[in-house]
This record gives C-alpha cells, sequence and structure tokens, in this order.
C-alpha cells in the first residue's frame, strides 16, 4: 500500500476518560514508542468524565496511522479522530511578558497588541503580559516581533481544536 | 447489596470468575486478603518461592489452559518482583491477572514502608491496570480486569488494593455488568477484506501461511489446518505458533527466522502470497524486514489493529479473531471452488524440508551427547500430549527446532521477553492447570539457575514437573554469539560454582539423575515420568555447540549458517 511519507503536522483529537493517571498512560506510551510530540492540550470535554485532547504531531502518515492506532489501543481512550485542517478551528493561548523600559517600548508594544487583537492583562514598571490567542501562526509571528524588545516569558497552552459545523469529533 | 470487607468482597469476585488456584506470597499490605483466603475452600493457594515464579506459574497456568491466571503478592518488593512477570506475560499476550497488596490510601504517595508506585511501573507492560479506591467498586473492578485479559489481544492486568480498602466494610453488589466506554475487541473479519484475502489465495501459485500464537489464543487451529489442506499451502510457525499445526503433518515445515529451519525461512522468501495470522513480524522472525518475503503479496490477520502496519505493510489487513478470519477465508474459498496447480511448489517444499532432515543429521552424530538428538529422544519417549517448557537460550532453540509439538498449548516459552528463569515455573503452572499430563522444561543451567528455588513449591505442594537440564557450563547462546561474531572472544560466559545438580534436587527433596549418554538418557526419563515427584534429570553436553541453522541478526533469512 502507498502511504504519503512526507512529513506534514497533524493535529489529532482524543476523547479520553477524565480520571488519573490517563494523561500518564498516553504519554508513557508516546515516550516508548518514539513519537515526537509537538504539543498536547488536555481539558475536561462537553461530558463532566471526559476530557478532551488535542495532540499535534510532526510525521507522515505511516507514523500518525500508527499514534492513532496506538491511542485507540489504550483501554481509557473513547476516540480518537485525526483532524482535517481545512475543517478545524485551531487555536492556542500565550502569555508573553515583554520588557518595555521606556514609554516609546511601552506605547510600541501596546500597538503591536492591538494590531494583533491580543489584551494587555498585567502592567508592571519596566514589562507588561500579553495574553494572545490565534492559531500557531499568528502567535508565532507575534513572538517573532516582540523579540527585539526583550521577552521575559513565555507560556503556551498547546493547540485545542474542534471541527467546524456538523462535523463533530464523537464520529469517527 | 451485601456489607462485607474489601478483603471478602475481593474473594467472592474471584470465585465468581471461577478461579481455582492463586499463585503468590503474602506480606503486610495483602494480609487481610489472606486471612479471607485462608477461610476459602473454593480457591486454592499455592505459596511459591518468589514472586517472578508466582507470575510466571499463573502465565504458565494461563498458557496451557486458556483460562485466566492470577498471582498475588504484597506491596514493594513484592509487586516489583511480579515484574519480569508480568512483563513476560505481556509481551506474549498471555491472560494473567496480578493482585498486589498497596500502602494504605492516606500514605499512598508518602512513600511509606513498602510502597512502590506499581501503577506507574506497571503501565507500560499491562494490558490495563487498576488501583481500587473503595470497597464497592470491587466487584466491578475483578469483572472488568478478568474480562480485559481474556479478550481481543490477551494480556496481563494488574489490581492493586491497598490495605484499609481491604479491612474497610461497605455494601457491595455483584452483578455481571461490564462498564467500558470505549473497550470493544473486533472479532468479525471485514467481508470485503475476506473477498480480497480469497482472491489472492486463489491466484496465488506459492501460498505460505505463517502461524503465530494469535491462531493457538484464538483456538483456531483447526480452522488453519483445513485452510492449509484445501489450498493447499505449506505452513511455518513463529516460536509462538509452535503446535498450530501438528509437526507431523506433511504441510508442516517448523519455526521461521533467525533460527528457522531451512524449508520455512526460504519458502516464506519464495512465497507469492503470504498469509500471515496471529503473529506480529518481529525482528526474530523477519531477519532483515526490507529483503524479507520480497515478492510476496501480504495478507495480515490480527485482533490488534495497531499491530497491522506496525512493522510491516500488508496489501490485505484484516483486522479480526483468528478463528472468525479463517474461518470465513476457508468459506469464501470453498465457494469459489479455484486453486492454482501448486505440484512444482509442493516439490519444492519436499526437497527443501530433506534438506532440514540433512542439517538435522549431520548435528547427530559425534561424541557425548548432542543437542538435537536428545530433543529427538524426548519426542520419542513423552507421550503426545506432553507439555514442554522451556528456558531461553539455546536449550529454547533446540527444543523449538527438533523437539516436535503435536498439539496447540503443549509448548511454552518466553518468546518476546526471552526470560531466563521463566520455564521452570512456567512448568509448575501448567502442571497445575493439566495434573494428569507431564510436564517437561528444556532448560539450560543458566537459566535454571535464576528460579531453581522453586524446586521447594514444586516438592511441598506436590506438582511433580520433569526439568532437563543441557548443561554446558556456560551461558550457551550468549557464548554463541561471542564465538561467531565476536571472534571467539568469551567473556562473562563460563558459570564458575554450578550446583551439582543431582544433590541440588536432592537437597529440596526432589529426585536428581545425572546421566552420561542417550541411553542412560532413556532410561532416567521414564524413570521421571513415573515418579511423583519433580524429577531433575542433569545432561552433561559441550560448551561449543552451536544451535543451527542460525542467521546471523540483521540478514536475510535465507542467510542460514548451517555448520
Ligand atoms: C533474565 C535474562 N537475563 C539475561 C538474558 C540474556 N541471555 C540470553 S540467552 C542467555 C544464556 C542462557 O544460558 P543457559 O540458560 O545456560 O542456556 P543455554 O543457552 O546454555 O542453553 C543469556 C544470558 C536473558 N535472556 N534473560
Amino acid at each position: 500500500m502507498d502511504m504519503e511519507r512526507e512529513e506534514k503536522l497533524y493535529m489529532i483529537s482524543a476523547i479520553v476518560e477524565h480520571k488519573p493517571g490517563v494523561l500518564h498512560t498516553i504519554s508513557n506510551m508516546f515516550r516508548r514508542r518514539g513519537f515526537n510530540i509537538e504539543s498536547i492540550s488536555v481539558g475536561v470535554s462537553e461530558e463532566p468524565d471526559l476530557a478532551r485532547m488535542t495532540i499535534t504531531i510532526k510525521g507522515d502518515e505511516v507514523v500518525v496511522e500508527q499514534l492513532v492506532k496506538q491511542l485507540r489501543k489504550i483501554i481509557s481512550v473513547v476516540r480518537v479522530s485525526i483532524l482535517d485542517p481545512k475543517h478545524t478551528v485551531a487555536r492556542e493561548l500565550a502569555l508573553i511578558k515583554v520588557n518595555t523600559p521606556d514609554s516609546k517600548t511601552r506605547s510600541d508594544v501596546i500597538n503591536y497588541t492591538e494590531i494583533f487583537k491580543g489584551h494587555i492583562v498585567d502592567v508592571a514598571h519596566d514589562s507588561l503580559i500579553i495574553e494572545m490567542t490565534g492559531d500557531s501562526e499568528k502567535i508565532n509571528a507575534f513572538i517573532d516581533l516582540m523579540k527585539p524588545f526583550g521577552i521575559k516569558e513565555i507560556a503556551r497552552t498547546g493547540i485545542a481544536a474542534l471541527p467546524r459545523g456538523m462535523r463533530s469529533t464523537r464520529m469517527e | 447489596m451485601v456489607l462485607m470487607s474489601g478483603a471478602k468482597a475481593l474473594i467472592e469476585a474471584l470465585k465468581k470468575e471461577n478461579v481455582k488456584v492463586i499463585f503468590g506470597i503474602p506480606g503486610g499490605a495483602i494480609l487481610p486478603v489472606y486471612d479471607e483466603l485462608s477461610k476459602e475452600s473454593d480457591i486454592n493457594h499455592i505459596l511459591v518461592r518468589h514472586e517472578q515464579c508466582a507470575a510466571h506459574a499463573a502465565d504458565g497456568y494461563a498458557r496451557a489452559s486458556g483460562q485466566v491466571g492470577v498471582c498475588m503478592a504484597t506491596s514493594g518488593p513484592g509487586a516489583t518482583n511480579l515484574v519480569t512477570g508480568i512483563a513476560t506475560a505481556y509481551m506474549d499476550s498471555s491472560p494473567v491477572v496480578a493482585i498486589t497488596g498497596q500502602v494504605p490510601r492516606t500514605l499512598i504517595g508518602k512513600d511509606a514502608f513498602q510502597e512502590a508506585d506499581i501503577i506507574g511501573i506497571t503501565t507500560p507492560i499491562t494490558k490495563f491496570n487498576f488501583q481500587i479506591n473503595r470497597v464497592s467498586e470491587i466487584p466491578g473492578i475483578i469483572k472488568t480486569a478478568f474480562y480485559i485479559a481474556s479478550t481481543g489481544r490477551r494480556g496481563p492486568v494488574l489490581i492493586d488494593v491497598p490495605r484499609d480498602v481491604q479491612t474497610e466494610e461497605a455494601d457491595v453488589e455483584f452483578n455481571d455488568e461490564i462498564r467500558l466506554r470505549s473497550y470493544k475487541p473486533i472479532y468479525e473479519p471485514h467481508p470485503l477484506q475476506v473477498e480480497k484475502a480469497a482472491q489472492l489465495l486463489i491466484e496465488a501459485e506459492r501460498p505460505v501461511i505463517v502461524a503465530g500464537g494469535g491462531v493457538i489464543a484464538s483456538n483456531a487451529c483447526q480452522e488453519l489446518v483445513a485452510l492449509a489442506e484445501f489450498l493447499p499451502a505449506p505452513v511455518a510457525t513463529t516460536l509462538m505458533g509452535k503446535g498450530a499445526i501438528s509437526e507431523n503433518h506433511p504441510l508442516s515445515v517448523g519455526m521461521l527466522g533467525m533460527h528457522g529451519t531451512v524449508a520455512a525461512n526460504h519458502l516464506v522468501q519464495d512465497a507469492d502470497v503470504l498469509l500471515a495470522v496471529g503473529m506480529r513480524f518481529s525482528d526474530r522472525t523477519t531477519g532483515n524486514l526490507k529483503t524479507f518475503c520480497p515478492n510476496g503479496k501480504i495478507i495480515h490477520i490480527d485482533i490488534d489493529a495497531s499491530e497491522i502496519g506496525k512493522n510491516i505493510r500488508p496489501h490485505v489487513p484484516i483486522v479480526a479473531d483468528a478463528k472468525r478470519a479463517l474461518r470465513a477465508i476457508y468459506q469464501r474459498l470453498v465457494e469459489k471452488a479455484q486453486k492454482k496447480e501448486k505440484t512444482a511448489w509442493l516439490r519444492r517444499m519436499q526437497e527443501l524440508k530433506e534438506m532440514q532432515e540433512e542439517v538435522v543429521k549431520s548435528n547427530v552424530g559425534g561424541d557425548g551427547i548432542k543437542p538435537p538428538a536428545l530433543m529427538v529422544e524426548i519426542r520419542k519417549i513423552l507421550p503426545n500430549d506432553a507439555i514442554i517448557t522451556t528456558e531461553v537460550g539455546q536449550n529454547q532453540m533446540w527444543a523449538a527446532l527438533y523437539l516436535k509439538v503435536y498439539k496447540p498449548r503443549a509448548f511454552i516459552s518466553s518468546g518476546g521477553l526471552g526470560t531466563m528463569g521463566f520455564g521452570f515455573p512456567a512448568a509448575i503452572g501448567a502442571k497445575v492447570a493439566c495434573p494428569s499430563v507431564p510436564v517437561v522444561d528444556i532448560a539450560g543451567d543458566g537459566s535454571f539457575i535464576m528460579t531453581e528455588q522453586d524446586l521447594a513449591t514444586s516438592v511441598a505442594w506436590k506438582i511433580p514437573v520433569i526439568v532437563i537440564v543441557l548443561n554446558n557450563s556456560v551461558l550457551g547462546m550468549v557464548a554463541q554469539w561471542q564465538r561467531l561474531f565476536y571472534g571467539r572472544r568469551y567473556f562473562a560466559v563460563h558459570l564458575g560454582g554450578i550446583p551439582d545438580f543431582v544433590k541440588l534436587a536432592e537437597a529440596y527433596g526432589a529426585q536428581g539423575i545425572r546421566v552420561q549418554s542417550l541411553e542412560e538418557f532413556r532410561r532416567a526419563l521414564k524413570t521421571a515420568l513415573n515418579s511423583d515427584v519433580t524429577t531433575v534429570i542433569d545432561v552433561p553436553i559441550s560448551s561449543e555447540e552451536n544451535v543451527l541453522p542460525m542467521v546471523p541478526p540483521g540478514q536475510d533469512i535465507r542467510n542460514l549458517m548451517l555448520s
């Protein structure tokens, strides 16, 4: 069977039992089988006893197919689907602390934040914290823009994603 | 609803699963369960001498009987001693339930005395594991654990029971409900895939079947043979599949892989269609993957979807129970009633099988007792239904190559993990499962020393088994690699201080016999078969023997070294 061996970024949505140890089981499997994960985000889903996990991985079709099968094999994993980027809303949240030693840099940073539709969520004498959501490209672009000002700290959540409209990760 | 302690609920739940025997060792954190067990006449507890042996015995019991084997240990060191046995069962998909004591809930995470994170430790080597938090969960968890262990691709499940959950009293309800949101092992093959497989097999001129342990696990041996005979196609097996087809059957060509037979290795490489069933294309079976079955279309049947495409991408994947898939393909073939003429292919099989016989003969003569000849002798003396277990190393491969097995579940060996010390406790477990059948462990001296202390278990519990020690005074298989691939630079393979196995056996109250010739061996084995105590037969062999044929690691499986 021919399969694409070209590397690209895949998003995988997994509904898992919301119980202690499940995240350990899954991340342990990734480590053991040598899957190189770009990001994982987890949070409770629409059903309180289930959590939704969004996994992004760079790999080819063969690797991703094996990852999905290994995920499905874990007994606490309820559903797994590969998200089609064309029909998926994918967002990430980043908190970025930037140096603002003088009023000039401060107003530059505020301007850029507005252009990117971010929010200033903390103000200190010589720094600001910006909250930025969007797809990863937008966040990367914003971070690049902030670098010359001097970034003190970054916290990113990793990607959370849902299929658009009527498509649902409930169906396989 | 009935008010009872957690320990009592656990025992009641085990009885509902029809558990007849538990192999284990008690300790503080599991004592309440042992106290309940002491009042229980329906479940027999067999006290072993090392928890590793409890797990291997439960595994041997499971492999011989097809039923779930159960082992039990205390927290901390008791639980960690089970680990090798659990990993062994996991690699070979054997249904074992391990029950461990744990420190009280309030002390978990506090590094309490004899606390080990056995849930964390066993996550990658169990099919699933549970820590019980409430007494009321016990019936459901036990039921679910046995269900998971014994369905789909079978495997070990561990249940960790904090001590205070064992003593607490609560209302418990026993029902047959299994609450699993997603676990639905796929059994039925997809008709479209069955059709594709049937079509490939109809067109095949040089078909070969490779049967793995999954064929035995799903009791699909009759279906396997029926399909092979219909085509007809030679049947090779993996180590785990040994016994899936009687090795007396004209279509049986023996084991495939690193120590495969001439016939199995060449036929698989020449095949135009390969039907692989219940096997996982391990490196020991395929050799160099890139040159494996180079011109063949591969049909891969496995119950574990993640096995399909993991090592080899098949042309026709079938995720299903082996029995149902083989039956469905067979039915389609019978309906279509066509097949290719295969006289030349079967003649080729015959030629290759004769070449293999030549290898056996050339490895038989000479001074002293030759292991291949010994295997042939053992087969002649043992009844057909005898169960053979093995240790790991040369002993295991000689048994796999030269000791013919006629029935499923009659050959029990640690294939995936290759655990030295497995064969003897597994033999004890198999004997408990099948008391009327002789059970023989083919051992190496190095392996036997690893679990020899359980001679005490076999004597104390009157579980007579036979251990045949191929005593070469070395870690033979490692020595073979050093001889063949490391310029004879022998290092750390000479076993100084090997005990006198006859005296060792006698020290435990077992019987020990040393033999110097095949004639003496025959007599010793017959004595052992008629004995009601465990017998260790010490068979001195040369430390320079090689197991042949052999394919150097990573090479094309046609590159067989024959001498
Ligand atoms: C627990 C364990 N430790 C180490 C090994 C590596 N190993 C594989 S075969 C072997 C030698 C086995 O020696 P012996 O039991 O005497 O059998 P022989 O090969 O001589 O028949 C060793 C050390 C292993 N498979 N298992």
